[in-house]
């Protein structure tokens, strides 16, 4: 497939995710449009690996593994992130009992 | 049109109303659940581009793993959606607009762009993806952050129970 294609959809799932942050006051899924904009820079980041892979020399055939690694440790990274935000909002529900992000402004004073 | 092609659209349909429906859901259990269905049909593309692991992992991971620790939570809050809080419709527009905005300026520049003009992203075929090449090139020249990614783990292990703990 062009790599257009895949750019195009990669920009609309990060595009989707932002406006998602945008619009929603309830914090997790404000965090799960997160993890959507993760996802779409995963995406592009395996084409992108295919598309380099595609036009290296047949002699070196390990050329673009490196994006693919990347996912990996974006990955790695997304789960240690989910864990410890998950943790921040069950504290904050505790406290306030609400996820609205419009409470989160008690630091401001 | 191919079958490749055919796939190829069908997944990416999938996961664009999919993604839409992650937004615009009242229930955040059932916002959950769409962002599972997302993450397969991105699960399905890995596998087009013939990178299993990482669809492997894709699926693992994040349907498996870290949408149950959503739902678990969610379902501990106990949200119905009566409470839920609504930004008033004019915030919402202003999202909806700027958010529009970023993607037409992006895709007018990746129209432009001349680097990538008649690109390929080669599907079905080549080995990069396979779990033995990732592999040995993961425990070669990427040893040492994979087990500086372990130690992020068990920092991020310790700051959950700490924080999650009570007092």
């Amino acid at each position: 497939m062009p790599i257009q294609y895949y750019i195009v959809l990669a920009l609309v799932l990060f595009c989707i995710g932002i406006i998602g942050v945008l619009i929603r006051r309830n914090a997790i899924i404000i965090f799960m449009c997160i993890e959507l904009m993760l996802n779409a820079a995963n995406l592009l980041l395996v084409a992108f690996s295919k598309m380099h892979n595609a036009a290296a020399t047949a002699t070196n055939s390990n050329v673009g593994i490196e994006g693919q690694l990347f996912v990996f440790f974006i990955m790695v990274v997304a789960a240690a992130e989910v864990s410890i935000g998950l943790a921040i909002i069950v504290m904050m529900f505790r406290n306030v009992h609400s996820i609205d992000v419009n409470f989160l402004n008690r630091l401001k004073n | 049109m191919a079958i490749t092609e055919i796939i190829f659209w069908f997944l990416s349909a999938l996961a664009v109303i999919s993604a839409i429906m992650v937004v615009v859901s009242k229930s955040p259990v059932h916002s959950v659940l769409w962002l599972v269905t997302v993450f397969f049909a991105i699960s399905g593309h890995y596998i087009l581009l013939n990178a299993q692991f990482i669809a492997i992992v894709n699926i693992i991971v994040y349907a498996g793993a870290i949408m149950v620790l959503f739902l678990f939570v969610l379902m501990l809050m106990n949200l119905n959606k009566e409470t839920e809080p609504q930004k008033n419709l004019w915030m919402k527009l202003t999202g909806v607009i700027s958010g529009g905005c970023l993607l037409i300026i992006l895709i007018s520049l990746i129209r432009q762009a001349t680097e990538i003009k008649g690109k390929i992203a080669i599907t079905k075929t080549g080995d990069i993806g396979l779990i033995k090449v990732l592999g040995k090139e993961l425990f070669s020249n990427y040893v040492v952050p994979f087990e500086i990614s372990s130690v992020l783990f068990l920092s991020a292990m310790i700051g959950a129970v700490v924080i999650g703990k009570k007092d």
